[in-house]
């Protein structure tokens, strides 16, 4: 380890809506620092390099892993975690859907699969299955099958085209 | 099936998860979502670099200077016994002296953070005595090698007499690949120093009594000094059953030694290295039968990279021969068993517990008769099946009474139009190209029980609070199967009351002592009965009260939904709550319950190990492409038995997951040790679980809703967790005869498992060239 990534650096940017002003190891992650530094325990910190999407979260509108981003490369930038969706209900039909069809067991995949769902449905109104699976393939589940994960997703999709709540 | 019930949350209803709404909120908190007080240290694990080899010097000044440690502990600072064999049979050191497997901890460092713990277990400068190592079963077995416990042998009939009699018989082997668990949420320990002996350790754990015994055990203090809870786990699979206890045990030793609290939790690498997985086998196998396919005799040897401790390799490796038969009876048996010790990391528990490599055995041998006899494999499946009388004796001499193995298997494949499809992909296939199909009805039958008769039993804690809510301890784990939502729908029902009444509250050592591991698929059997047991206490001190108040029979007084009858007056559940509180009716209760009727005695190979079984069949079909062996799952169909559901969907949820687990480890899930004892697919850019792309294409999964368990289970449903997990089989024979089609079925094609693609094509260009 050298200086280098024990040096602080400064960081200013926006979770969840609120404006946040941070100084933070330059090696620390933004899973980490949304975790330990912001309480914000709700992703989660799994495989730590970037294969399972258990730390999926949102970044200035593109979902990212958190263990793969550094904390000061968020500098700037517009944060969200499924705490803040949750929030603002951004995301209730999808949370609706995913405990409606039991699309969950253990939960610690479920916040970012979310994020992950919620980004296909963001850019693709009307996935087929085929997509969803797909896009999905991102997120480890090593509980559920995917199986209902896939119908909740599609459900959702279907609900938003015929002009449900988004 | 399903009655109408004005009760929200009523057994036999689907009912959601009870954590489901803050799984998707991210309000459900795992050990490492816990607040941490402040001056929280972290431990991290150093391991050796070598996988046999007697530790010479071990120099840790580096280790100590770097920045932000604290301590560090080695074998010498563990003030009670430096070891943590689940068994007893000190063969398992927390830090060893001699180094038995690579990636082996040999020490712990204590740090400020997480990040700085970890950096300096990277800089121990440790010099060892190199001995030879020997990585799996057969390797270990010829270096001389013991076994790590004793072996089992199974026997009924004559087996050379009923080879003496068959027309045919095939020996051959068959090598099945471990598993690792891959739960989302790897081990963590959590452990809070309080006064005198005491200790507090949040743990992900499947067994928080054998933690609470290790914790004590490795700290030289009484049980009663410790303290485990777990409110859930994010994934246990049976990873959890004795591998957490490394970790709990570290983290206690340090917070009583530095009187802070003390968090563990290893990165993924380490996470897989360090802690056991599913045990690979190697299966030596003969069987002898008739020309209509009829097994007359089987002879079965089950080798298993046993990992140099015995851990639970006993009984897993029991468990394996007590399934060798799955749902077939052999008229004259013989299977033992080979626990083999090996410079590995130990193998332990993983859903099925050896049940499925001993099933796959089975299945390997019915394949091997059907394309030995040109037959459909279903029709040698369906020949062999358990039967009436002379027909129904297991090779462990218990009878089996409660068999449906042929109605679930005859209703799949109507459901699934098996028949129908496989003859149209026999044409398909007889076309000759590049991709080639493949189908397989596979049944499943699970012995439930622990097979360590001890284990079965469980209690329960319910308090009644006098303003009618509930509260609800027992002592089963909840890993996402859904336990805790179970045994409060029993609860509902006992008291008649809505689920919402009920409070669900963490797993705790303090509240219910001495519980069995939530494993063997036992949890809502053993501790819905406990649970049960605690509310008809209660309900027996009501109704007496009630009696006695209202001055009416016993038998006058009835529960109904949120009410109670008490003669011709209908009461509230609240005001009659009230009401005893009042009149000073103690209102808590402690359950318990052994399963009753089981037996099992092992140097004989006799008994009845198992209270019931469970039933299962899945037919599934792929497409492999003969020039590169990649393939995909197209469709799968399942039927399984659950007895009378405590709650459909969520068994439905067991049902799908398991399938896919079960899946993964017979096609992408592969451990690979190199040379030197390394494993090389440690984390999962190397190792591929199921992904969403990866299940079938098509899904359907039914429960056999007219099933009920015919002894007197938790309301008369049937466990769930691991017989599922055995469905997976069915693409596995898939694959199997997709690839068979390049030799026109004559040869069995004895794939290896995982059937990676890499396998499939090899197995592929042996059946071509003939």
């Amino acid at each position: 380890m050298t200086d280098m990534f024990r040096d602080k650096i400064d960081i200013s940017l926006s979770v969840n809506g609120e404006p946040v002003e941070a100084r933070v190891p330059a090696g620390q992650h933004l899973i980490d620092f949304l975790r330990l530094d912001q309480s914000l325990t709700g992703a989660h910190a799994s495989c730590e390099h970037g294969v399972c999407g258990a730390c999926t979260i949102r970044v200035d509108g593109q979902a990212v892993r958190g263990c793969l981003m550094l904390a000061a490369q968020a500098d700037g930038a517009d944060v969200w975690t499924i705490e803040g969706l949750t929030d603002r209900a951004e995301i209730t039909d999808l949370q609706d859907a995913f405990v409606a069809r039991n699309a969950l067991q253990c939960g610690f995949c479920t916040p970012g699969m979310l994020v992950a769902a919620e980004d296909l449905l963001s850019r693709n109104s009307q996935p087929s299955r085929e997509e969803i699976r797909e896009h999905l393939s991102g997120n480890y589940c090593r509980c559920t099958g995917y199986e209902a994960i896939v119908d909740a997703v599609e459900l959702v999709a279907r609900s938003r085209a015929k002009g449900g709540t988004a | 099936m399903k009655d109408l019930s004005p009760l929200t949350g009523a057994v036999h209803h689907d009912r959601i998860h009870d954590s489901a709404i803050k799984h998707v909120t991210g309000r459900a908190d795992y050990t490492d979502d816990i607040a941490e007080p402040a001056g929280t240290l972290h431990a991290y694990l150093g391991v050796a670099t070598v996988t046999h080899g007697t530790i010479r010097t071990m120099n840790l000044d580096r280790v100590r200077q770097a920045s932000g440690v604290v301590d560090v502990l080695t074998a010498r600072d563990v003030p009670g016994v430096n070891d943590l064999s689940p068994t007893g049979r000190n063969d398992e050191p927390i830090f060893p002296d001699t180094v038995e497997y690579h990636g082996q901890p040999i020490f712990a460092v204590i740090a400020h953070s997480r990040d700085a713990a970890r950096r300096a277990a990277e800089l121990a400068d440790v010099s060892y005595d190199i001995l030879p190592h020997a990585t799996d079963a057969l390797s270990a077995q010829a270096a001389g090698l013991p076994q790590v416990t004793d072996p089992l042998k199974l026997e009924r009939g004559d087996v050379a007499a009923g080879q003496a009699t068959a027309p045919h018989r095939i020996k051959a082997r068959m090598t099945v690949g471990g598993q690792d668990h891959m739960y989302l949420e790897g081990h963590i320990a959590f452990a809070i120093p309080g006064e005198d002996d005491d200790v507090i350790v949040h743990c992900s754990t499947q067994h928080p009594s054998e933690a609470q015994h290790m914790v004590a055990h490795a700290l030289g203090v009484p049980l009663n000094a410790v303290t485990v809870n777990v409110r859930r786990m994010g994934g246990g699979f049976g990873g959890k059953e004795s591998q957490m206890n490394l970790f709990a045990a570290v983290a206690a030793i340090a917070a009583k030694r530095l009187h802070r609290p003390v968090k563990i939790r290893p990165d993924r690498d380490q996470d897989m290295t360090a802690t056991g997985k599913r045990h690979d086998f190697v299966i030596d196998y003969d069987v002898a039968f008739d020309d209509d396919g009829r097994i007359h005799a089987v002879d079965g040897h089950f080798a298993a990279r046993c990992g140099y401790s015995s851990d639970l390799s006993g009984p897993v490796t029991d468990r394996a021969l007590f399934h060798a038969d799955n749902a077939y009876f052999y008229p004259h048996v013989r299977l033992t068993s080979r626990p083999q010790k090996t410079n590995t990391v130990s193998n332990t528990a993983f859903r099925g517990f050896g049940g499925p490599q001993g099933v796959i055995a089975a299945e390997r041998m019915i394949e091997e008769v059907a394309y030995a006899l040109g037959k459909d494999p279903l029709e040698v499946r369906r020949t062999n099946f358990y039967g009436t009388e002379g027909r129904d004796l297991t090779p462990y001499h218990q009878q089996v009474t409660d068999n449906i193995i042929g109605r679930v298997v005859d209703e799949l494949a109507d459901s699934a139009r098996y028949q129908a499809r496989r003859a149209e992909i026999l044409q398909h296939n007889a076309q000759g190209g590049i991709l080639r199909r493949g189908i397989a009805l596979t049944p499943v039958k699970f012995g439930i029980s622990f097979t360590a008769t001890h284990y079965n039993q469980a209690g329960a804690l319910v308090h009644v609070y006098n303003d009618g809510s509930i509260h609800l301890n027992h002592g089963g784990t909840e890993m996402g199967q859904g336990l805790n939502t179970k045994i409060a729908q029993v609860l509902a029902d006992a008291f008649q009351v809505d689920f919402d009444r009920i409070k669900i509250t963490k797993t705790t050592t303090e509240k219910v002592p001495n519980t069995s591991a939530t494993a063997a698929s036992s949890g809502s059997d053993l501790n819905g009965m406990a649970a049960l047991d605690a509310a008809d206490q209660i309900k027996a001190r009501l109704v007496s009260f009630a009696a006695e108040t209202w001055g009416v029979a016993a038998d006058e007084v009835r529960f109904l939904p949120n009410a109670v009858q008490i003669g011709a007056e209908v009461v509230p559940f609240d005001t009659l709550i009230r009401r005893a509180y009042m009149a000073r009716v103690h209102l808590s209760a402690a359950g318990f319950y052994k399963t009753p009727d089981i037996h099992w005695d092992r140097a004989a190979g006799k008994g009845r190990p198992f209270f019931y079984y469970a039933y299962g069949a899945a037919c599934s079909e792929v497409t492999i492409d003969t020039l590169t062996g990649e393939y995909r799952v197209d469709r799968t169909d399942i039927l399984h038995d659950v007895g009378r559901s405590l709650n459909p969907v969520l068994d439905r949820g067991q049902v799908e997951g398991a399938f896919l687990q079960g899946m993964g480890w017979l096609t992408t899930e592969e451990l690979w040790w190199d040379d030197q004892g390394r494993l090389r697919t440690h984390a999962p850019s190397t190792y591929k679980i199921p992904l969403a792309s990866d299940r079938p294409r098509i899904f359907n999964v039914a429960l056999a809703e007219w099933s009920e368990n015919r002894e007197r289970t938790i309301k008369r449903s049937k466990a769930v967790g691991e017989p599922p997990f055995m469905l997976g089989i069915s693409v596995f024979e898939a694959l199997s005869m997709a690839v068979a089609s390049v030799a026109d079925y004559r040869v069995c094609p004895r794939l290896d498992a995982p059937a990676t693609p890499e396998r499939v094509l090899i197995a592929v260009e042996r059946l071509k060239a003939g």
